[in-house]
């Protein structure tokens, strides 16, 4: 079954996908597979970021799985002021 | 108080709260487009000491943002122009201005004198100074920063909560400012706005303080995201951390040739039996696994220079004094084997 997963984007990083939030349907239900798949997609290597799994903060490891209708945030540290 | 009679017909402040605001000291760090829009109004509601540090002048790009400046200002320093902006907006507020950037060595003795820290910057590495700086000095640390027309706030180590390293572990530095960016001066005001009402929460007690919790801000589609985050216990900032991640930046290096000639004292921190062997005044003999031991034969009022074989663990060494308070000392690049050839050259030059 394919998961549908909402991906929201900020900052640099949302330049670099040319949208600030999108729909992904994955058939994997691993995170780390998704996360891979969302990089070469976007080009997203080279890039810091952090990553937020239905709005809390998460550290990326292998044991983590999605589900259908999860929200995922990819954002970069901002320094601008 | 007649002044302050609009805030304090809230039931969130009242004669009390008014009172809490009246005490506090609010630390602001960076008088630029952050800056701006944050002092009037700390300063407005009657807080009873703000400090300003920036150690930049006035430019012309700045006015587009920085609306405490005006055209002149060009040229000033931006603490005293915002000092004498904010003794005309209340004089009841007590004003200290540093003409100076914050670095390692004022950082601490600095954010000590407060009670609430705002940042108000615009680069990535003096973030982790100020949070660990505020670590160390246990006060809390209200975030705020811009990226074109987003903005993130959050407020860091406030009762032992999460602090900047829980959210951003990595330091990086190719992240971009918004000289390079490119900024509206209205983002960075909203952004500063929500930096100054977060300092009023913690001042007042009220509310639910963007503690553990960053705040993303979108000014183009007003959209507004809030992403939870966690103490990590494993960070742990203390002294010697300090030391290293942000004094050992700081040390001199430097070659062997004119180690020697300087009135440093000359240490050698290799261990016992490392050749090449050499005796001289010059030297000091204190290998590197015994340096802790060791360290109370040294002064601190004198110069060293540490060297090994190849400048590694004299680096060690250095970092080593230098965060035991040893602020005179420096590294030998190059190592054992160039010492020798000076040396060997001092008795032949002798000779004659």
């Amino acid at each position: 079954m394919m998961n549908t997963i909402t991906v929201k984007y900020f900052g640099e990083i949302a330049e670099a996908t040319n949208c600030n939030e999108e729909q992904v349907a994955t058939a994997s239900n691993k995170l780390s597979d998704l996360i891979e798949e969302l990089s070469k997609k976007h080009d997203l290597k080279g890039f810091s970021m952090i990553i937020a799994l239905n709005q809390n903060l998460i550290e990326l490891s292998d044991d983590i799985t999605i589900n259908n209708n999860d929200e995922l945030a990819i954002l970069p540290p901002f320094a601008g002021g | 108080m007649e002044r302050y009679k609009r805030q304090i017909n809230l039931p969130q402040v009242g004669i009390d709260g008014q009172q809490k605001l009246q005490k506090t000291k609010v630390l602001v760090i960076g008088a630029g487009g952050l800056g701006s829009a944050i002092l009037p109004y700390l300063s407005a509601s009657g807080i009873g000491t703000i400090g300003i540090i920036d150690g930049d002048r006035v430019e012309k790009s700045n006015l587009q943002r920085q609306v405490l400046f005006s055209e002149e200002s060009i040229g000033e320093s931006k603490v005293e122009i915002a000092a004498s902006r904010l003794s005309a907006l209340n004089s009841e507020t007590n004003i200290k201005t540093y003409y100076e950037f914050l670095n390692p060595d004022n950082a601490i003795s600095i954010i000590e004198n407060y009670d609430v820290v705002v940042d108000a910057t615009d680069t990535l590495s003096i973030r982790y100074l100020i949070n660990d700086a505020c670590i160390l000095a246990n006060k809390p640390f209200v975030y705020g920063s811009v990226y074109r027309f987003e903005g993130q706030v959050s407020v860091f180590n406030y009762k032992n909560g999460p602090t900047y390293r829980c959210l951003f572990k990595e330091k990086n530095t190719k992240v971009i400012n918004c000289e390079e960016a490119g900024v509206l001066g209205t983002t960075v005001g909203i952004v500063g706005m929500l930096q100054a009402n977060e300092v009023m929460k913690i001042i007042l007690e009220s509310g639910e303080v963007l503690s553990g919790k960053l705040l993303l801000y979108n000014t183009l589609n007003n959209n507004q995201n809030i992403i939870k985050f966690k103490r990590e216990d494993s960070i742990n900032v203390d002294k010697n951390f300090y030391n290293s991640e942000h004094l050992a930046d700081q040390i001199i290096h430097i070659n062997a040739l004119e180690a020697f000639y300087s009135n440093s004292q000359l240490i050698d921190v290799r261990e016992v039996g490392e050749l090449p062997e050499m005796v001289s005044e010059k030297i000091i003999k204190m290998p590197l696994s015994l340096l802790d031991i060791n360290i109370k034969k040294l002064s601190k009022d004198k110069s060293y220079a540490i060297f090994c074989q190849h400048g590694i663990r004299s680096l060690t060494a250095t970092n080593f004094l230098k965060s035991n308070g040893f602020s005179n000392v420096k590294n030998i690049k190059d190592g054992a084997s160039v010492i020798k050839n000076i040396l060997e050259n001092e008795k032949e030059n002798s000779i004659y």
